[in-house]
Order: C-alpha cells, then structure tokens, then sequence
C-alpha cells in the first residue's frame, strides 16, 4: 500500500520538477501537481504514524498486560482483606432477649405424639436472654472458609455455652462444588440453614420443635453442587455422626446422613422462588432418650428410642420484591411440610419392671407463612402450625407415657407478629400466639429484641 | 412411553440447557458496569447484571438466581468499596465458582486503587451505614468510568486474548468519544459551576467534583437512615438562611422529604439516575442526567 503511493508521490515528483514553461496553463498545472503532491505527502505521512502507532499499541497491549498480571499478584496477597472489609476474623455478636408471657405453666408444654428432644420447648417466662450468639468468620487463605459460632443461654438457671457451628468450607473448588466439613447446620428444609436471629418469628415452628428439639445439625461433611444452568439447580449430600438428636446412640463412622436438592429462580424482576426437597435417614439408632409425657408415671421416666429413623421434607419459599427495591414494600411466602417414619422399640428408661413396647411411627406437620414489609423498617407476619401423629406400638399405655400418642389432640398454632427494624442491624419484635399444641390452649406473648453487632451481616435469600 | 419420556428429557434439558455459550459470561454487580462491559465487547461476551439500575446495590439478597449467575460466570466486575458487603462474600461461597474468587483475573473490583471520597474519620454504626473504605458512588465521574473503562478492557483482553485486538480497538474507540463527550456535557453544565445542592443520600459527592458543586446537606440525618422531622427541621431553617439551588436524589429513592422541603422553600427538586440497565449505554445515563440538571438550572 504505502509502496504504491511512495511509486506514485515520486512519479509525480518528477513530473513537479520538469522546467517551467513560459505558458499560464502549465504553471496552472504545475500548481495543481504541487497540491497534490502535498496532499499525498501528508496521507503518506498519516499513514505512516498511524503504522508507527499500531506498532506501538501492540507494545502498550503487551506492557498493559504484564501490568495487570503484576497487579493480580498484588491482588492475591491481598485478597483476604480485600474480601472482608479489613477485619480478620470478622467478628459478630447476636444480642437477644425477651420478655415473654404465657397462659399456661411453660414446663408443662408438651406436642402430643411427639417425644421433646433437644431444645424443644417454649423458654422461660418473664424476662429473659435467648441465644446470645458470637460468631467468628473469615476467609482462612484462598482456598478455605471457615466459621465458629458460640451460643451461650440460660438453661434451667445455669448458663450453658454451645459451639453451634464450627466448619471449613472450600472457596471456589470449581464447577459448582463446594465441600464444607465439621458441625454445621443440615442443608434440609428451608429454616434449618438460616441462624435463630434470621428467623421471622420469635420461635421455631412447631414441626421443627417435635422432629428435631429446634434445628438439625450435627458433625460431618456436606457436599453440594450448583448445577451450570440458567435455573438455579443445586444438589447435596451429608454424612453426618448421628450422635445429635433425632439421631443419638453409638454408630457406625457414619450414623445419619442426607439428601436435598433445590431449585430456583426469578420470575420477572419483581418476584423469586425456590423450591427445596430433602431426605434425611439414620438407622440403628441407640438409645435416642427425650422427655415424656410430663402427667404420666414416674417423673424420672424416660423413653428411649431404639430403631431406625426417615425424613422427607419439601419447602417452598416466593418472594415478592417489587421494582427489587427490598426496602420498601415486600412480600415473603413460606411454607414448609416434614414427614418421620420410625421403626423400632421405644423403653422407658428407670421403670420397674422395664416396660417396652414396638413402635411404628409415623409424624408429620407443616407450617406457612406471610411476611410483609408495608413500610421501611415495618414488617407484619402471620403464621399457622399444624402436626399431625398416627403412631402404633404394642404397647399403647407405654407410647402414652412416652408421649408418643396425639391424645385425640391435634396439635395447631396461630402467630401473629409485627417487628421494627430501625436498620439492619437492629429489631425489636412484638409476637403472640394462640397455641393449641397441647389440650390446654393457651396464649403466649413476646416482646424480643435481636441486636447484631460486629461485621455485616449476610443478606440471604 | 418412550416418547413421553424424551419429551420430558427434552423439556428438563431445555430448562436446565446450558444454552449456546457466548466466549466469556460477565456478571455486573451494577448495570453501569454490565453496559461498559456490552459496550467495550459487544457480541464476544455475555453480560448478565445482579441488580437493575433503580434498585439500591446495597439491599439484595443473595437469590437462587444470582448463585446460578455466579456459579457460570467467568468475570464478575463490581463496584467493592463494601457496596455489596451484604451479599456479594455468600454469594462468591455459593458459587463453587473458582474464577471469579478475590485475587482471581475473573474478579474485578472496579473501586481499588481508585482515591476515593468521603473516607469516614470514624468509624461508628451510630454515624449510621457508613463505607470504611469510602464513598462507592463512583461512577458519576467521567474520568473515573475512562479509568474503569481502561482496567476493564485489560482485564477482557487478559481473559480472552484471541480477542485482545478486538478490546483493543473498541476500548479506545471508546475512549476517544467518551472523552469528547464528556468535555460537551461539561461545557453545557458550566453554568453549574459553584452551585449549592441538598441531596437525599450520599450518592453525589463524584458529580459535584466534577461540576464543582457544592454539597450544603443531606436530607437523611445518617448514611441510610431515613430522614426524621426533626432533622428536616434543621435543615429548613438553615435553607432559609442560606437558599440552596437545587435538592438531588436517585430517581429510585422516596422523594417525600424532598418534596416537603421544596415545597417549604421553593427549590427545585432533581431526580437523576444512577445507573443504567443493560442495553443502554453510559452515555444515555449522562446525556439524561446533563439534562435532567439543565432543566432545573433554567
């Protein structure tokens, strides 16, 4: 290209500097021939520079990119902090406490067909702390995760300290995988994963009570996938020790373990929705003790499960978030199902003559919810609790001392409750309850503040 | 049977189809990045943006969808300054996303190394939801989004060099109208020059650098606490003494309180946008705000 015009510039040149002739056309002509010599001098030149600076652009895209990869090694010295805005561990504490009101005597709570295990139970009356909770997290290098929450709270006058979580996870293992080991809260179900403070309620729902004493958690390992799909698709599996209630008893290294999978995404940019299914199972279960029915024999009688052990769960979660603005006006729908098949033999521990009976049980409940935000920092929920048992054995007279038959009851709950936050970092919570878990109905009350402070919290879904 | 069942299979694939990949996914966590990125790449990526542009980045919830945002992306370009502290950390732990974790190429922070303003003196939740690293609001400021333009184009070239020469061309083609563009609209604005503003929240500090305005108060008596009557009570009564030219906000955020003291003083209230949803382009949010500001100067 720049050869030819280079030939043409110096053929015409040549015409330019033929000797001048005495007529005006010619110089009329020799003037034109001088203008576009010029002209072509400057493309010419144009195009040189811009030759010259491609040259040079290809050098700066090189040197750019030795200074960005330059960079990237600055940036992973410093990644960890980067990624926590400066505090290693970020550190948070849950302030929690209540005064609470209710109808009947708290110690006689009991679920008809179900046998209290755990934490089940409605607390103390009066005021009172609930789960003070100190949490420390923080990205351990560029591979792990790790976090240990410590919940400290007042049972039966003395104060106890229980290491809630203490896990690895791993940051970014690739394709969607993400392998988490130590105690943690089981993926199963909605709630279970989410912190007492998260809750929308002052309390856990009634099935959560009656199957697991609360929540579902345990020691071992959690492996889950997030599928490369536009839905949101995520599969898991535990292996869990089973030394923690509904499990319990001396196993084998593996004594619970389970499945969930979920599915999710967003419909429009207003509303999103997920949909959770989990299995949880473990069998050979020793000696699984839990409280018994508080008016029936000896009080220092307790029954002991031993058998294997199945749940299904399928939750449901919709959010309505118009124009996404999630701080104005929102909506979140909740709803969740349970169902426990038990095989096995249920003894009451400290009776004489031991009394035994096979037992076939069969539990199931669910619960819904509705939250509404109607203003910043004002939300309105409402909440329905229903359980339903059809436990046999071959002993009726020892599953009803055992807690294990519904009395001809059905337990059920109405919540309502409304809440100020005056930011996210602080609620104060004011809840009643029409409670028909038992025959006694009764009516609880509670004013509960959930104050956090420390590192900012996570904003899950 | 059989073909009841490949139907099924079908309909289960199509759901869950992975779909045609375009060379790089790209996961804004604001749209302003999202279209910078359209605009510096164009049809080599595939631009996917967490948040729209009348959403507040900092309210999000780390949703199913985003997790499968991020599980497929290949660069994530978000503002950081802990604009997105809330879900942007449980989100990187959901991925299972190797790429895009800190200190990986395909994790762009668009804030670091930039000098940002208002860094808090103290550091106190009771001076309400303050940034310790400083406002994030960034890219109000033309010479900013160039310098953000720039990492981004390295960045792309970094992580897809079959096409580094393609970035190349459009980052600088990019480049030269976004600087001539920039020096219209603030020759147009002149007139703005030392004018003194009221805005709602903190979003503006980079756009009166860059016009010289000057930043009288803002309605929220804290970073993101809602403004209280006695605060606004204040603020009136200092309007009267001095009249501010102008009350700014974001055209997401309630504009209540502005109203209130517009009505009380008779000083024009100022909507602009933020940000810009995917499919538009920076210089739409700015023409819009160029305007939006001449409007109320008149």
């Amino acid at each position: 290209m720049i050869n030819r015009w280079m030939f043409l510039g110096l053929g015409l040149s040549s015409l330019v500097s033929m000797p001048a002739s005495a007529s005006p056309q010619v110089g009329e002509i020799q003037q034109k021939l001088q203008q576009l010599k010029s002209q072509y001098e400057q493309r010419i030149g144009a195009l040189e520079a811009q030759l010259q600076q491609l040259q040079s652009n290809e050098q700066q895209t090189v040197q750019q990119l030795q200074k960005v990869n330059k960079e990237l090694q600055q940036a992973k010295q410093g990644a960890s902090d980067a990624a926590s805005s400066g505090f290693n561990p970020q550190i948070s504490v849950i302030l929690d406490g209540r005064l609470a009101s209710f109808g009947n005597d708290p110690e006689a709570y009991e679920l008809p067909g179900f046998a209290l295990g755990g934490e089940a139970g409605i607390g103390e009356e009066g005021f009172a702390l609930g789960h003070t909770e100190i949490a420390f997290s923080a990205n351990i290098d560029n591979r792990f995760f790790g976090q240990a929450t410590v919940a400290i709270h007042e049972h039966e006058g003395e104060t106890e300290v229980e290491l809630e979580e203490a896990f690895i996870e791993t940051i970014g293992l690739g394709n969607g995988l993400t392998v988490k080991f130590g105690r943690f809260f089981s993926g199963v179900g909605y709630l279970n994963e989410q912190h007492e403070h998260a809750w929308d309620f002052a309390d856990a729902p009634l099935i959560y009570q009656g199957l697991f004493g609360n929540r579902l958690w345990d020691d071992g390992i959690q492996v889950s996938y997030v599928a490369d799909t536009e839905t949101f698709l995520q599969l898991g599996a535990e292996a869990l020790s089973g030394r923690q209630f509904p499990a319990g008893g001396s196993h084998e290294a593996i004594g619970a373990w389970s499945l969930f999978a979920n599915v999710g995404g967003d419909i429009g940019a207003d509303h999103s929705w997920q949909l959770g299914l989990s299995h949880w199972r473990s069998n050979d279960i020793e000696g699984r003790t839990s409280g018994g029915h508080s008016h029936g024999g000896g009080a220092d009688e307790i029954p002991s499960f031993d058998g294997d052990s199945e749940i299904n769960a399928i939750d449901v979660v919709y959010k309505w978030v118009p124009a996404g603005d999630a701080q104005g006006r929102n909506l979140k729908l909740q709803f969740e199902y349970f169902e426990r098949k038990e095989d096995g033999t249920v003894t009451l521990l400290n009776s004489s003559p031991l009394e035994t009976t096979s037992y076939d049980g069969d539990q199931s409940g669910w619960y819904a919810q509705a939250v509404y935000q109607f203003k910043p920092q004002w939300k309105l929920g409402l909440r329905y609790d229903r359980l339903d048992a059809d436990n046999s054995g071959s002993d009726e007279d020892v599953l009803e001392e055992a807690g294990l038959t519904d009395e001809g009851h059905t337990p059920e709950r109405y919540s309502a409750m409304v809440e100020w936050n005056a930011s996210e970092f602080s609620r104060i919570r004011f809840q009643y309850n029409r409670d028909r878990s038992y025959e006694d109905s009764d009516d609880q009350w509670f004013l509960q503040y959930t104050h956090s402070l420390g590192s900012h919290g996570a904003h899950q879904f | 049977m059989m073909r009841l069942l490949f139907r099924l299979s079908l309909l289960l694939a199509l759901l869950f189809s992975a779909g045609a990949r375009a060379e790089l996914n790209v996961l804004a966590c604001e749209p302003e990045w999202g279209v910078l990125v359209e605009e510096l790449a164009g049809d080599r990526v595939k631009v996917s943006s967490a948040t729209l542009a009348r959403q507040d980045p900092h309210h999000i919830q780390a949703r199913p969808s985003l997790i499968s945002k991020a599980r497929r992306a290949d660069l994530l370009v978000c503002t950081g300054a802990e604009l997105e502290i809330g879900w942007l950390p449980l989100l990187l732990r959901k991925s299972g996303n190797g790429k895009i974790q800190p200190g990986q190429p395909g994790n762009l922070i668009v804030t670091e190394g930039v000098e940002l303003l208002g860094k808090p003196e103290r550091l106190d939740r009771s001076m309400g939801d303050v940034h310790t690293a400083g406002n994030p609001h960034i890219q109000m400021d033309p010479q900013l989004i160039a310098v953000v333009a720039e990492k981004l184009q390295q960045r792309l070239a970094l992580l897809d060099p079959d096409n580094a020469d393609f970035y190349g061309q459009k980052g600088a083609y990019f480049q030269t109208r976004w600087r001539q563009a920039a020096e219209g609209w603030k020759k147009r604005l002149q007139s703005l020059q030392g004018r003194q503003v009221i805005v709602h929240h903190n979003n503006w500090p980079y756009l009166a650098r860059w016009l010289q305005l000057e930043q009288l108060a803002t309605l929220e008596p804290k970073p993101g606490v809602a403004p209280t009557t006695a605060h606004l009570g204040k603020l009136l009564t200092a309007s009267q003494k001095q009249l501010p030219d102008m009350i700014l906000l974001a055209d997401y955020q309630n504009d209540r309180a502005a109203r209130w003291l517009s009505d009380k003083t008779g000083v024009p209230v100022v909507k602009l946008p933020l940000s810009v949803d995917l499919g538009g382009s920076l210089f739409e949010l700015y023409g819009e705000v160029v305007e939006r500001l001449l409007q109320a100067a008149r």
